[in-house]
């Protein structure tokens, strides 16, 4: 009889190989999609369709000189990929894949505080960009981390904001509460607003475009990770990704259905369900990457503090009138 | 068994990849620095002057008010996770703490808070 511990270490560690991997290949396939969409191949050298460009851009990281520059805290310097990779890692303790009806929910671990355990590990993966750009000792690092810091910060609120919205209808924080309230109707529905708030924030919340003004090249020349090089570099490009993972998981999970089929379509299996609605999700990503350009930063915190956070807690205060009086 | 045990677990795993990535470069890659390389990046110029940490005070303020509004979101939880039970009670007392908010919400914005110049 295998112990239970050993149990749940392979898991996890199956686990984060699947997240490893779906970087990977999630990082050749954006590469892919925005060749397409600006009608150019994208990479087709290495191995048959680019299929091994993954492992040759790992390749090349991890040879590469590591270098840091002498003003730069050293300790510190070499700490802050760590806990961007972590943080960003981490959230997959508490994230759920599917349901059956024997094994119960499919996942690591599903504490009932299960939305709070995401909210509060992804916060602290902000310190993992704050401190790589203060330690670097380099100007444009410095700038891009106190941008990038502004911005995650001001866009948490009103992401934490259009959460609850959906916990006032699921009446639950854990997640698979949340995913089986929505056997009839998906949040997307009555949660409109809150969807739409949650996936702009996302976007900001990643640092992705057109919210990429941490890593601005055209002001910031790469931002936070300037000074950075090789497989230091390859952290926070890997901790980018998972948490673009990340993020498409949640919105999944709290307004799209999580696993559950939609029109009933429930001979397919649940997690299929799940790996589909995450991969349209990742797309959307690629694709406002292709299409828009990026804001300017007055507008972007303005936009955050005078529309969004105000919005939210408007959404919120809807959804409680129309629970208070219906539900 | 508590949820957070498998989670504890998980979390260790996580640890041991994040410490693998983070140690490889110091064991694989090369390593030939001379004081070009390990110069600040300024542009290809020399830095011209020292980084002196000074950045706008606009960021701290942001830093504040995020503190303020981050515990009034945080608030938000338990109240509705309730809701179902409290119905009208809740939503009026929620409504008398959104109104408190709101005037320093807006104070802040009448005062510029928001205003990025």
């Amino acid at each position: 009889m295998i112990p239970f511990w050993a149990v749940v270490l392979i898991k996890s560690a199956l686990l984060l190989f699947v997240v490893v991997t779906t970087f990977a290949y999630a990082m050749l396939v954006e590469r892919k999609v925005l060749g397409w969409m600006q009608l150019r191949p994208g990479p087709n050298r290495v191995g048959p369709w680019g299929l091994m460009q993954p492992a040759a851009d790992a390749a090349k990281l991890i040879l590469k000189e590591d270098l840091t520059p002498k003003t730069a805290d050293p300790l510190i310097y070499r700490l802050a990929p760590f806990i961007s990779l972590l943080t960003a890692f981490s959230v997959y303790a508490v994230i759920p894949f599917g349901a059956s009806a024997d094994q119960g929910t499919w996942a690591i671990g599903n504490p009932n505080a299960g939305i709070l355990f995401v909210l509060a590990i992804a916060s602290i993966g902000i310190y993992g960009i704050s401190l790589g750009g203060w330690a670097s000792g380099s100007k444009y690092p410095l700038l891009g981390s106190v941008r990038a810091t502004a911005q995650m910060i001001s866009y948490e609120l009103a992401m934490s904001l259009s959460f609850v919205g959906v916990l006032i209808l699921a009446g639950t924080t854990s997640l698979d509460g949340i995913v089986n309230a929505q056997a009839r109707w998906w949040f997307v529905l009555p949660q409109f607003v809150g969807c739409v708030i949650y996936v702009i924030t996302a976007v900001a919340e990643t640092n992705r475009a057109p919210f990429d003004l941490v890593e601005a090249e055209t002001e910031l020349v790469a931002g936070f990770h300037t000074e950075y090089s090789g497989l230091r570099f390859g952290l926070f490009f890997i901790a980018e990704y998972v948490n673009m993972l990340t993020v498409s998981c949640i919105a999944t999970l709290l307004f799209f259905g999580g696993w559950n089929a939609p029109f009933g379509l429930a001979m397919v299996p649940g997690v299929v369900w799940f790996v589909l609605k995450v991969a349209c999700f990742m797309f959307f990503y690629m694709w406002l990457r292709a299409t828009l350009p990026r804001l300017r930063y007055d507008r972007l915190m303005a936009f955050g503090w005078k529309v969004l956070l105000p919005v939210a807690t408007l959404n919120l205060v809807v959804t409680a009138i129309i629970v208070a009086y219906k539900g | 068994m508590s949820p957070y045990v498998p989670v504890a677990i998980y979390l260790c795993v996580a640890l041991a990849a994040a410490l693998l990535f983070t140690v490889l470069p110091g064991l694989v890659a090369r390593r030939k620095p001379n004081p070009q390389k390990l110069e600040a990046y300024e542009c290809g110029v020399e830095p011209t002057s020292a980084v002196s940490g000074r950045f706008p005070v606009r960021f701290y303020l942001i830093a504040m008010l995020f503190v303020i509004f981050d515990v009034e979101a945080a608030s938000f939880y338990p109240w509705a996770v309730q809701m179902h039970a409290l119905r009208v009670f809740g939503l009026l007392e929620m409504i008398v703490f959104i109104i408190v908010l709101a005037i320093g919400y807006a104070y802040v914005w009448k005062k510029g808070g928001f205003q990025w110049r």
